[in-house]
């Protein structure tokens, strides 16, 4: 009996162990398929052509630069957007609002998050994009602006559900104290309790970057996909083409192991180590407002 | 739709392989998007008098469906362009002789927005809007109003066909290529879409795709005209300057059950559906 108990104690200890570790795996063999895959990129495709400023496989114009700004105008856009909009949800889904609406709002937000982004793309083309044309004056509206919006929808319940999170671990006190040498609510909630949080508004900002940095769908549908490299801030109301799009439209026609497949790979080489670098930063983040709490503790 | 589901779930057989007549045959039929609905219904109306035959059908563009058949992944490839040379080769070097079938026409309508006044171009004024040398309606008797040129994606056929015929005027030599701001557009839908509601939108799309809600422009080869708006009429007697075949290609040696599919493409019976869709049949 007691043996039993041990071995499958045993047995559940390296099913955990298993998969615990296998994440690790995992990354490392994508890691290394991208690398073999994308890198011969390097070597066949010359540098200039590879960061060039034109876009146009099926002629072997294999420039990235186009695709790199374009997927950054977009994220940027939609943090512009979703940051101010996320954090407000947060403080007064954490601070303000009565219980009995954020039983409603809070529900409505992770219906958000669960929304297919597909769906979203496709309310882009239908409403958004004819809508921001005509109230803009734009020569049309599939474009970063749109895209930057959907995302916008997109990344919020990210940035809401972590955000929340960090101002539910302030402590009471500190709310407290600051309402009892005569803070009004505003002032309490904008001097003590966001500061209070920012780490963890960081990770959540972070993370809403990565969202939207790697999401393609919806930005495939409605941002028009012209490799143009933005000159200026009217970019930001031009058709723009991002990374994941360019794979996602353009992985099916490719040979293998042509130079196009490898420039693909290459680019995803890129978004990977755009998205390593933002979980970097966010964890370095986290864990350098840990130690200074320790600090402040001991 | 039913019959994609449908035949995805038949049992599958090798490729090449003799099959017995009572087994359920598979062919697997894919690429062009310009021709997956005609091949829907091709492939609808073929399992209704062969109900031992299974066809799944699907698009993604006549280069997905050139790769895949170069792979050996479909009996059938689609396409609305001629195969490249690099493709062929490609293809022999994995031991597959590929063998072009022409199974309809089309012809690419130049399509603009109902609101616009124009109602005719030239294809000299149409690679000049395409390249970005004409930026505004008035420069070819229009509004006051910038161009915003629509294309398919790079992996379409279409894209490449006017690429070649029609910004570069059918000129070899000629190194032309699409202005960088041309909106690239995942779908025919997407484009049709977009004509419809801008105002400043100019696209290209096939025949059987454009639906009454964007206006159909009349093109002519030179200034001098006639301006001539595509038809059946128009393409078969080469009036209309920017008509096309379209293509299936099979290997060399596929089996019977893909010869007979093609023998029946070209019946006056699967041809009535070609005309139904809004392409031009094959003329016997």
């Amino acid at each position: 009996m007691e043996n039993t108990s041990q071995r499958s104690e045993w047995v559940i200890n390296l099913l955990i162990k298993v998969s615990g570790y296998s994440s690790i795996l995992f990354v490392t063999l994508i890691l290394i398929f991208l690398l073999r895959e994308g890198l011969p990129a390097l070597g066949v495709t010359p540098l200039s052509n590879l960061f060039g400023d034109r876009w146009y496989p099926i002629e072997s114009y294999f420039g990235i630069l186009p695709l790199l700004f374009g997927s950054l105008v977009v994220t940027l856009g939609a943090l512009l957007i979703a940051i101010p909009f996320g954090i407000g949800t947060s403080v007064f889904i954490s601070e303000i609002a009565p219980p009995w609406v954020n039983s409603v709002v809070k529900p409505l937000i992770e219906i958000l998050a669960g929304l297919p982004s597909v769906v979203l793309g496709f309310l882009g083309i239908q409403v958004a994009a004819p809508l921001f044309r005509e109230a803009f004056n734009l020569p049309t509206g599939l474009s970063a602006f749109t895209g930057a919006v959907l995302l916008a929808l997109i990344a919020t319940p990210t940035i809401v559900s972590i955000t929340e999170d960090a101002l539910n671990t302030v402590p009471p006190a500190y709310r407290q104290a600051a309402l009892a040498l005569g803070a009004t609510k505003w002032q309490t909630i904008w001097g003590v309790t966001v500061p209070a949080a920012r780490s963890g508004i960081l990770t959540a900002i972070m993370l809403g970057i990565g969202r939207s940095i790697g999401e393609t769908m919806a930005v495939m549908m409605v941002t028009g996909n012209a490799p143009v490299l933005p000159h200026g801030l009217n970019a930001l109301v031009m058709p723009v083409r991002t990374m994941t799009a360019t794979i996602a439209s353009e992985m099916g026609e490719v040979a293998n192991g042509s130079p196009h497949y490898q420039v693909l790979f290459f680019i995803g080489i890129v978004l990977f180590v755009i998205s390593l670098g933002i979980n970097i930063a966010a964890s370095w983040v986290s864990l350098r407002s840990k130690t200074r709490a320790e600090r402040v503790l001991s | 739709m039913l019959i994609l589901f449908l035949s995805s779930c038949a049992p599958r057989t090798a490729q090449g392989e003799a099959v017995p007549v009572a087994a359920s045959t598979s062919i697997q039929n894919k690429g062009s998007d310009t021709i997956v609905n005609l091949a829907l219904r091709w492939a609808e109306a073929y399992q209704e008098l062969h109900p031992d035959v299974r066809i799944s059908v699907t698009g993604g563009g006549s280069g997905t469906g050139i790769a895949a058949l170069i792979d050996g992944t479909v009996d059938i490839a689609n396409a609305s362009r001629s195969m490249k040379k690099e493709e062929i080769e490609a293809a022999r070097a994995r031991g597959i002789e590929p063998v072009e079938h022409v199974i309809a026409r089309d012809a690419i309508a130049v399509i603009v927005n109902p609101g616009n006044p124009v109602n005719q171009l030239t294809l000299e004024q149409i690679s000049l809007i395409y390249q970005g040398k004409i930026n505004n309606w008035r420069e070819v008797g229009g509004e006051d109003r910038p161009i915003v040129r629509l294309s398919r994606e790079t992996n379409s056929g279409t894209h490449v066909y006017f690429l070649e015929e029609v910004i570069r005027l059918g000129q070899k030599d000629n190194k032309a290529l699409f202005s960088r701001d041309t909106l690239l557009l995942p779908s025919s839908e997407g484009i049709i879409t977009e004509v419809r509601d801008n105002p400043n939108a100019i696209g290209y799309d096939g025949l059987g795709y454009v639906t009454p809600e964007v206006k159909v422009l009349a093109v002519a080869k030179t200034a001098d005209g006639p301006y001539v708006l595509p038809s059946v009429e128009t393409v078969n007697s080469g009036a209309y300057p920017i008509s096309r075949d379209l293509y299936m290609y099979t290997q060399k040696g596929a089996g019977p059950a893909v010869q007979e599919y093609l023998n029946w493409l070209l019946s006056p019976e699967a041809q009535k559906i070609v005309l139904e869709l809004g392409f031009v049949p094959v003329q016997p």
